[in-house]
């Protein structure tokens, strides 16, 4: 699960982790008032999405006066932001966060992430703050730093001082430094984070350190133990189908192609797009109907697949194991009676019991429901009729 | 001979009287596995499908020397319950456990090391030698006696390959399903080294998928050590980047995780990548001839 940036900073702000003063606000009619109280001559607003790239977007603006601070949050509340990784629909902006605009000395980038190959967490450190560090990572990959932290040990400061001395940071400022990694690693490991990112970390002309912005991803398997950060889930930021799909079991992707998937199985789903690919064909969708793969998870996939016009036929891939493939069919058919499906049907039954199910979908005689010899001639033919 | 597990592996469940943890105990079972107890707190000295219960694993392991562990417990209990079967000196632990977060398996598989246990999962259908032992929730009337090692991070396609060697008219040594979670425990490599040295495997076929970079690991290795063949899969070749393919750990995160880079090191390393997930059964009939 991600959150909004003055989420996560109020999370930065309860760790002692500094950052501007900000408010978040949903009308522009309290910016204002907000930018006065905040004080000082400057100020950021900030579009809250779930996505980078905002500021080379638009939704990172600097304001000079109240008046400015106003019109910048009239014309971005209720916009659409279009960011490189929101896609060409962009994004609803409902909130805007106003920041105290702070004087730069310089910038740093800072995050937090599971190294999946080594299994601990890693520190990444950029001289390089305030710009894509995919971009860094690609052109100067050496001004990565990277630091693995046992959980066993923690955050120690060695690790701190190593990263400090690696980055040229002023010495002066290296116990800064240290300190300030060393609350990120505590949030990290006690809120289940999967990242935490700080894109830049500044040093003020005050000589502050502060994190101007904030990112996480928190393990939705640990959202159990942290009732208070679950409720920073906002639905507005979700795939509305998507998430009705969760509700039900299921786990669905919208993809770009016009030939709709239910599959069981997360790699047998994946491996269901990939062979309509292979077949020249494209999937509308990822969709995993679990291992069950009832009537009531069928009926419900057929809906959630129908809800995207694009869709031109559908494949049910699905391989029978414990629950046989003659319940599954039985399930199937009952679907189809349940949700009114006016595009082809293309089933593949294998696995235990897979020709008594097949049998079974053939004399049920369902005009637009074509069952499938194999898993390649299922593809095929779903390719064929969603190109009709 | 197979690998990990056999016809004389004496199993544990914990988890064993909840309803997963019965029905596929009774499964298990039914196939000849030797399941000689279970482990649910509180119902010590009871029985349950006629075998007894412990409170504890320790107890478990001294009344029945079970070497393995099939443990079904919720996800909040899961790192628990397998450093309790790693403090029992269990040698095998098997986790079907969905939703395991990801910090307390790194815990966990860290400590079951420092013990000398290892881990297949979390989220995985378990491991089964053909006709001897299935310890697990596979349905084993799919897998046929023969000499294929196969190795897979998706249950379901585990199934799927298994059933297509079997149209291919081979079968399988032992089958194992390591989970698609972004911290597994036995990965692909520490296997296929125990396929290897299998007299009864002559060839392996892995299934990989998108996010991490298991496979790439496994590329290495294969051409350093490996020298019976190899084939491979990799699903999610068309998935889009940063999305979650279902398992935890499909994901491509920025530019890597992607299944044209596990197929090109693949390849790289002399193994057979096939391309269509229908063309894998004839593929490693094709690497045997």
């Amino acid at each position: 699960m991600n959150i909004h940036e003055y989420q996560v900073k109020k999370i930065f702000k309860e760790y002692n982790l500094p950052i501007p003063k900000g408010t978040i606000i949903t009308n522009y009619h309290d910016a204002i008032n907000s930018a006065i109280e905040i004080g000082g001559k400057m100020w950021v607003v900030k579009a809250q999405i779930h996505s980078g790239g905002r500021g080379l977007a638009g939704g990172v603006k600097l304001a000079h006066s109240l008046s400015e601070v106003e019109q910048i949050c009239k014309e971005m509340l209720g916009s659409r932001l279009i960011t490189n990784q929101t896609g060409p629909e962009g994004k609803l902006v409902e909130k805007v966060y106003i920041e105290r605009g702070v004087k730069i000395l310089y910038e740093l980038y800072i995050a937090i992430a599971l190294d999946r190959s080594i299994e601990m967490p890693v520190i990444i450190a950029s001289g390089e703050g305030g710009v894509e560090i995919e971009n860094t990572a690609e052109s100067n990959p050496e001004k990565i730093i990277k630091i693995a932290i046992d959980p066993t040990i923690g955050f120690q400061d060695f690790h701190g001082r190593e990263l400090a001395f690696k980055l040229n940071i002023p010495k002066d400022d290296v116990p800064r430094f240290v300190n300030f990694a060393r609350i990120l690693y505590k949030i990290y490991m006690q809120d289940d984070a999967e990242l935490i990112e700080i894109n830049p970390l500044v040093k003020t002309k005050n000589g502050n350190y502060l994190a101007l912005d904030g990112k996480m991803g928190l393990d939705d398997s640990a959202l159990y133990r942290h009732k208070d950060l679950e409720e920073l889930r906002d639905r507005h930021e979700e795939n509305l189908v998507e998430s009705e799909a969760k509700e039900y079991g299921l786990s669905y992707v919208k993809l770009e192609g016009n030939v709709g998937c239910m599959v069981n199985g997360a790699g047998l789903a994946m491996a269901t797009m990939d062979i309509i690919s292979y077949s020249k064909g494209q999937a509308a969708n990822f969709l995993d109907v679990g291992g069950g793969a009832s009537a009531k998870t069928v009926s419900k996939g057929f809906e959630i697949i129908l809800r995207d016009k694009n869709v031109k036929s559908i494949f049910v891939n699905i391989f029978g194991g414990i629950v046989r493939c003659d319940r599954i069919a039985n399930g199937i058919l009952e679907a189809t009676k349940n949700v009114d499906i006016k595009v082809p049907v293309i089933v593949r039954l294998d696995g235990t019991n897979a020709q008594l199910g097949s049998k079974l979908l053939k004399e049920a005689n369902i005009s637009n429901l074509i069952v499938a010899a194999n898993l390649e001639d299922g593809a095929q033919k779903a390719v064929l009729a969603a190109k009709e | 001979m197979s690998i990990l597990v056999d016809k004389n592996t004496k199993v544990i469940v914990q988890g064993f009287t909840g309803r997963e943890g019965t029905f596929h105990s009774e499964q298990c079972l039914k196939y000849g596995t030797q399941i000689v107890g279970g482990v649910t707190p509180n119902k010590g000295g009871d029985t349950h499908l006629d075998l007894p219960i412990f409170n504890t694993v320790k107890e478990a392991v001294k009344e029945t020397q079970a070497t393995v562990s099939l443990i079904f417990v919720p996800p909040r209990f899961v790192a628990d319950a397998i450093m309790e079967a790693a403090t029992a000196k269990i040698k095998l632990a098997v986790v079907i456990t969905e939703n395991a977060p990801v910090k307390d398996i790194q815990m966990a598989k860290d400590y079951a090391t420092k013990n000398g246990m290892q881990i297949l999962g979390p989220n995985c259908p378990g491991v089964i030698t053909a006709d001897e032992c299935k310890i697990g929730i596979m349905p084993a009337n799919i897998f046929k006696k023969g000499s294929i090692g196969v190795i897979s991070k998706s249950g379901t396609l585990t199934y799927e390959v298994s059933h297509q060697i079997a149209q291919v008219g081979l079968g399988v040594s032992t089958a194992i399903g390591i989970g698609g979670d972004p911290i597994i425990g036995l990965s692909f490599k520490d296997l296929l080294l125990m396929f290897e040295n299998d007299k009864d495997t002559e060839a392996m076929v892995i299934i990989g998928e998108i996010g991490g970079d298991l496979e790439i690991q496994a590329a290495q290795y294969i051409k350093d050590n490996i020298k019976k063949p190899v084939v491979a899969f990799i699903a999610g070749q068309t998935a889009p980047k940063g999305k979650r393919m279902g398992h935890a750990g499909a994901i491509i995160s920025g530019s890597s995780g992607s299944a044209k880079q596990k197929m090109e090191a693949l390849e790289k390393a002399g193994v057979k990548v096939v391309v269509s997930p229908a063309d894998i059964g004839k593929a490693i009939k094709h690497s045997l001839s």
